[in-house]
């Protein structure tokens, strides 16, 4: 019983950073319907920037990376979006390859950079304790985890929804040829969106060094759990990809609890196939008369 | 004098498919032209081409004596190209007064008083401000549709067929607030419409599109012709 609930604060922190994750991809993806693959490049780019700042920061360099990363990560998928992705909208498959592309590119990129092997990030020691809570341990990590996850999707709720710059954003992400018509610098609303989602990817990335090492190769074991969340949170869709990070970090946690890792994945795996079968348009979609 | 918009030999293309094969037409400032024809004669596409959402593969559109061909589309509206396209189309998450609000936003003016004269000719909309544009029935958001246009200022307003499948109570006003945008307010527009009685009580000036190219053009008065009615018949 003590280890079932052990198993709690895993399962919602790995869903915190799926949640990261999904909400940048749920953007490219539902805005501009961009399939990219190299979204887990820039979780990686995010966590390796707080390796480097440790140099200088040591025990802190975690905070510091925070922001850090945003704009690195954020940077990185600019650059992808103004050089290549644009190039390709409207062509979703040649796009996939694309990123897939890039993506090699930018693991064997940080292996000539930071070696093959994995390395380690040392999480500030205040965070190193855990609490007690009804019999199980709550470690201060995944709790950090938690809240950033949380804090993210506040700000981003609040920026999608009180801030002129959301509404534009959801404008374009509704109906993009209206919103060009209205006046909209379409591609303009198209760049920031692509910078946000892949600035929260390096957010993301940092908050993986508390829970384990980083390697070129960290964001493939993530990327495809985060378009499952997506699809199964339905497109563009804050209240979905939040219910649908959380159901799957904690599907995944106690599969491999209760069987091994390889089955839990399988599990997983049926689950969202079943779930899709029922529900093809995901948990939430845009629903009007407009569109019916 | 040289008109507000000048449209010469445009041509424009889905892919490979050509629909429009060079095609002229004028709208004097503060006058109205009725674009005419059947269904699929490629009235919608020379709309989508003179707003670059779909950019022309040859002629030249020229709005206020500036060559506006190669011009991204946001750019053209905030020269004063105002659009409506087909289908009273809106942002249906938004509320209606939200899609006035980002429509605002992304002039160059930003002045408030804009979204208050664009709710002067739709009193209508004012009780439903906070309502999702996607919950309206078809006509409410055709006029939301059309307000959002005026609230870019334009001084040239481009309707796409305004009142196909609207309910009659609304078209009605819809026709009304075009009548009187266009004869008070000076306002030039450039209407695609498929029935004459419209364009005979509105137009300044017609053509008539068939097969990607103006078939018929002239004044109002030649809208009696014969020829016109049998290049409309269905």
């Amino acid at each position: 019983m003590e280890s079932l609930l052990n198993q709690l604060p895993v399962g919602l922190s790995i869903g915190a950073v799926l949640l990261l994750i999904a909400l940048g991809l749920t953007f490219t993806f539902g805005q501009m319907g961009v399939i990219n693959m190299a979204h887990g490049e820039f979780i990686m780019a995010g966590a390796y920037t707080a390796y480097m700042l440790q140099d200088w920061f040591h025990g802190q360099a975690v905070i510091v990376a925070l922001p850090v990363a945003f704009v690195v990560a954020g940077t990185l998928g600019w650059i992808l979006e103004r050089a290549a992705i644009r190039h390709f909208y409207g062509r979703p498959l040649d796009t996939l390859l694309l990123t897939w592309g890039v993506s090699l590119v930018l693991q064997q990129a940080a292996r000539d950079l930071f070696g093959a092997p994995n390395v380690q990030v040392t999480a500030p020691s205040w965070l190193s304790g855990r609490v007690e809570l009804l019999g199980g341990n709550l470690p201060y990590a995944r709790l950090f985890i938690m809240g950033l996850a949380t804090a993210c999707v506040v700000g981003i709720w609040a920026y999608m929804n009180r801030s002129r710059q959301g509404r534009r954003m959801r404008a374009v992400m509704q109906n993009r040829e209206l919103a060009a018509v209205s006046g909209v610098a379409t591609g303009r609303v198209d760049q920031l969106t692509f910078f946000i989602g892949s600035g929260l990817a390096g957010v993301a990335g940092v908050a993986l060094t508390l829970i384990g090492p980083v390697g070129p190769s960290l964001g493939t074991y993530y990327i495809v759990d985060a378009f499952l969340v997506v699809v199964a949170g339905g497109l563009g869709q804050l209240r979905g990809a939040v219910i649908a990070a959380l159901a799957l970090g904690m599907l995944n946690s106690y599969g491999e609890f209760w069987t091994d890792a390889s089955l839990a994945k399988v599990i997983v795996f049926v689950v969202i196939v079943g779930f899709l079968q029922v529900r093809p348009q995901g948990l939430f979609v845009l629903r009007s008369r407009a569109l019916t | 004098m040289t008109a507000l918009l000048q449209v010469t030999g445009l041509e424009a293309a889905y892919g490979r498919a050509r629909v429009l094969f060079g095609v002229d037409a004028e709208v004097e400032a503060g006058s109205l032209l009725c674009v005419m024809g059947r269904n699929g004669v490629g009235k919608t596409t020379l709309l989508n081409a003179i707003m670059g959402v779909l950019p022309p593969t040859g002629g030249r559109v020229i709005f206020d004596g500036e060559d506006v061909t190669r011009l991204p589309t946001h750019e053209r509206v905030r020269r004063g190209m105002g659009y409506v396209p087909q289908g009273h189309e809106t942002f249906p998450q938004l509320t209606v007064a939200e899609n006035l609000q980002v429509t605002l936003d992304a002039t160059k003016h930003r002045d408030r008083s804009a979204i208050d004269a664009a709710l002067d000719v739709f009193p209508r909309l004012e009780e439903f401000l906070g309502r999702r544009a996607g919950f309206l029935s078809g006509g409410q958001q055709q006029q939301l549709a059309i307000a959002r246009a005026l609230v870019t200022r334009p001084r040239l307003l481009i309707l796409d067929e305004p009142t196909e499948g609207i309910q009659p109570s609304i078209v009605a006003e819809i026709e009304a607030a075009i009548e009187r945008l266009h004869q008070e307010d000076g306002l030039a527009v450039l209407l695609v419409e498929q029935y004459l009685e419209l364009a005979l009580r509105l137009a300044d000036a017609f053509v008539i599109i068939e097969g990607g190219v103006v078939r018929r053009a002239g004044g109002a008065e030649d809208l009696h012709d014969d020829e016109v009615k049998r290049l409309l018949a269905v």
